[in-house]
């Protein structure tokens, strides 16, 4: 069906095709249309899940974990501070090799207060165990997600999968959304390790030096295995309903001199910067990263390389360009911009790509009197 | 692209008018954006809708510096916001009811929404609903098609009263 | 007298200290509750006694999970197995640290959304897995290795507190009394809806007497009044037995409190505030079984 949805109603439509078990959520700016929704669409009975309105996000991702070791689908949303108020429990569903999907809407963190878009949220989670993927489209939030669980429930995944649309800019905006007919695409869940009371054993108990790190080496594997299941997962979604999204999302590449690698709702409005640019005569390509984690294989090579990171470590250095410095061996020329909801235009854009200073890092809008 | 600012106070339906010009765009085969932008705004603060159509799909994510036309449902915001900021030369202004304030000679056009929402008795929590008529009036200026603006309505509304007020913003207003 | 299953699900030689009584509360518990059973276990000592990987000295499922996150945990799986069309009881086996203190947010969350499941709190009044440090149920005047000088805070009543959500089912137990302990378990599972059993659980280490004891200090408990065992069926109260008795005619404090290392020199002030603390909790629940409050 066509029609006009924001961000998170989509996602909140492809959870309820999905219709998992378990729901475990709470609110949280700019994440509470998708709870609402699915609250609305559980009330109306056109969503048969079991929904849990948890009285924290910590409690969200810990009865999404309850439920999923039992065998049960869950899903959950949150943002920001809620995404980091649970962030002991998403180590614990990594670990407990859960798949569980979640979808965060990228948001800064306080203080000052500010409900805008920002990643630094989600990259504080990288280090987790979860697949993370960001979208930048209504209908790739859709698409996204219904393919999310099929990867996360796959045998030889079995990790929690985070699903990133940026705050107020994709969550909150209205476009075209073709909604599809599941049919047999996300067949039931059936995880080997789920809860048998015939068959008890213990989840996650004290366990030694001499073992400890094979479960950590066992999570390594998966995220690398992962890649092959991305790739056929995203093939037979194309095979069947006719869109594909890669790891990364790339535009002029092929004979670009420079490419401006970014996440998110900004790497689709570089695209239009590159028009712009290709008009002025400059061979410029755009790199949108879709999967940070397992992070994909960026062919950069013999190209000058902007990143745009909407995300920061202190005294480190924007998070992306150093991804693409360290797996690149790049010089980028590294524009932290976007934060806190910050106006980026691809003028803006194009002006980054333009006046590029490689192996230089800039601040968008900082100035010596800010 | 064709690129629309909506200014409104929280609470009179802006975000709707935007969303649900999108959409009727969309029933005409073109592609459309509506956003509005989220500040901390209650009930009555003036809050900004934005509206991109386009035969292509739109890649464009940042707020409209330079619109096309400007839409107000509330004059009085006139008072605090410079409504006028940006708009394109040679852009429109259609605002809702008279004409009090000096549009610096853009184009302006007026129909008076509130009294057409009162007259139907359009009225959610007191106040008048605006954003269905104004749909009607930017059907008569040409951005949507009139059968794409009444489908949006009704796939939206069930109150058959709201095609009817945009119906009315159709005819009265004068071009 | 009550008919206690012989199967155990809780194994011989696990690496409980001498004298534990809380595994002797588990013990009970788990033959109260028998085989459809799945265990949710935040960190407490019960989560080392369980055994180390890949052994496990339980005969049911046990899920461990992070320490404030017990009850929430419960709620996902409680719904996942009920939604399945499953009746496993879902027991969230907890001490008083991830009861009182860390965990209190989720099992409030919990027992407000009505999740069908029983929560047990062991409580050996201290963070005993990490070698007793105060805990929000530590007594007044009890020496912890935070509180060197002694407590000087009240121990939180957590029963109050879960009392305020009007659970279906709520008791006081003591791993000295194992029959009234089984029969509370037993009559618990029996009831849909969120239940809570508070078993107190002496602990040599921490308490500071010898291990042989531990039946014993139990009994001192009740006996002194120090301990009451009652249960709450739909709001309505009965005090059991051996406390009705206590209530009576308790004996000193002193005979509870002498032969534990944690009191010693304990003020004067300290035990009347022990004192008087347990005589009021006893004269509101008399109160209240009499229907007068």
């Amino acid at each position: 069906m066509l029609t006009i949805a924001t961000g998170n109603k989509a996602v909140a439509a492809a959870v309820k095709q999905v219709s998992p078990e378990v729901i475990a959520a709470y609110p949280i700016t700019p994440q509470t249309e998708i709870v609402e929704q699915i609250a609305e669409y559980v009330t109306n009975g056109e969503l048969k899940s079991q929904y849990i309105p948890v009285e924290s996000e910590h409690s969200a991702m810990a009865a999404c974990i309850g439920a999923s070791i039992t065998g049960a689908r869950t899903f959950t949303a949150t943002s920001s501070h809620g995404l980091l108020y649970m962030h002991e429990m998403v180590n614990w569903a990594a670990g407990g090799r859960l798949p569980i999907v979640m979808a965060n809407v990228n948001r800064a963190l306080g203080p000052g207060w500010n409900i805008w878009a920002e990643h630094t949220d989600s990259m504080q989670e990288r280090d987790t165990g979860w697949l993370q993927v960001y979208v930048s489209t209504v209908q790739e939030a859709y698409d996204t997600t219904l393919m999310a669980f099929r990867i996360a429930e796959h045998n030889d995944v079995l990790l929690p999968v985070m699903v990133n649309l940026d705050g107020f800019s994709l969550s909150h905006i209205n476009q075209s959304l073709e909604t599809v007919d599941l049919g047999d695409f996300i067949p039931p869940l059936r995880l080997p390790h789920a809860i048998d009371v015939k068959n008890p054993r213990g989840y996650g108990p004290l366990t030694g030096p001499e073992d400890y790190f094979k479960f950590r080496w066992d999570i390594e594997r998966s995220m690398r295995d992962s890649v092959k299941v991305i790739e056929s997962i995203e093939n037979e979604f194309f095979r069947r309903f006719g869109r594909s999204y890669g790891f990364t999302d790339d535009y002029q590449c092929e004979d670009a001199d420079v490419v401006v690698v970014s996440m998110g709702t900004l790497g689709k409005e570089a695209e239009v910067s590159i028009d712009l640019l290709r008009k002025e005569g400059i061979k410029a390509g755009s790199m949108r990263i879709r999967w940070l984690r397992p992070f994909p294989k960026l062919d950069l090579k013999g190209r000058d390389v902007v990143v745009i990171d909407r995300d920061y470590s202190f005294g480190y250095g924007g998070i992306l360009a150093e991804a693409v410095r360290s797996t690149c061996r790049a010089e980028p020329y590294s524009v932290i911009a976007g934060l806190g909801g910050q106006e980026v235009t691809y003028d803006d854009i194009a002006g980054f790509i333009r006046g590029r200073r490689p192996g230089e890092e800039s601040w968008f809008g900082v100035t010596p009197d800010v | 692209m064709y690129e629309i600012r909506i200014h409104s106070r929280g609470g009179q339906g802006g975000v709707t008018a935007a969303k649900l010009l999108a959409l009727a765009a969309f029933r005409d085969h073109k592609y459309a954006t509506a956003f509005p932008f989220y500040g901390a705004e209650r009930r009555g603060a003036p809050v900004v809708s934005f509206v991109r159509i386009d035969e292509s799909p739109i890649r464009v994510y940042s707020q409209i510096k330079k619109p096309d036309l400007i839409v107000v449902l509330d004059n009085s915001i006139m008072d605090v916001v410079d409504v006028l900021h940006g708009l394109r030369p040679g852009g429109k202004v259609l605002l809702n009811g008279t004409l009090p304030h000096d549009m610096k000679g853009f184009q302006t056009l007026s129909v008076d929404l509130t009294t057409i929402a009162l007259r139907l008795n359009l009225v959610v929590a007191g106040s008048p609903i605006l954003n269905t008529p104004v749909i009607g009036a930017l059907a008569k200026m040409g951005i949507v098609s009139m059968d794409s603006a009444k489908s949006a309505i009704s796939e939206m509304f069930s109150d058959d009263r709201n095609v009817k007020a945009a119906e009315a913003a159709f005819q009265e207003l004068v071009l | 007298m009550t008919e206690i299953p012989k199967e155990e699900y809780l194994f011989k030689c696990t690496s409980a200290c001498a004298g534990c009584s809380s595994s002797l509360v588990l013990r009970y518990v788990l033959k109260a509750a028998g085989p459809d059973t799945v265990l949710v276990m935040p960190a407490c000592c019960t989560s080392v006694i369980q055994g180390i990987y890949p052994n496990t000295a339980m005969n049911v499922p046990v899920y461990n999970v992070a320490f404030a996150a017990a009850a929430a945990c419960a709620s996902g799986m409680s719904a996942a197995f009920r939604a399945a069309k499953k009746s496993t009881n879902v027991i969230v086996y907890a001490g008083d640290g991830g009861t009182v203190d860390i965990g209190i947010q989720a099992l409030s969350g919990a027992f407000e959304r009505r999740t069908d499941f029983l929560y047990i709190c062991y409580d050996n009044e201290a963070y005993g897995n990490t070698g007793m440090q105060r805990s929000g149920a530590t007594p007044t005047g009890a020496r912890t290795t935070t509180t060197p000088g002694g407590k000087p805070d009240t121990k939180k009543d957590i029963d109050r507190i879960v009392e305020a959500h009007d659970p279906p089912y709520m008791a006081t137990a003591c791993s000295a009394y194992p029959h009234d302990l089984f029969k509370k378990v037993t009559k618990a599972l029996s009831i849909r809806g969120p239940k809570f059993i508070h078993v107190l659980a002496p602990c040599p280490p921490g308490w500071r007497y010898p291990t042989e004891q531990t039946v014993e200090m139990g009994k001192l408990a009740v006996k002194t009044g120090m301990w009451v065992l009652f249960e709450r069926e739909y709001g309505k109260v009965t005090i059991n037995g051996p406390s009705r008795a206590a209530m009576i005619k308790p004996l000193p404090v002193e005979e509870y409190l002498g032969p534990q290392g944690r009191f010693k020199g304990i003020s004067r002030e300290a035990v009347d505030a022990l004192v008087s603390l347990a005589r009021r909790n006893a004269k509101r629940l008399s109160l209240e079984e009499e229907g007068v409050c």
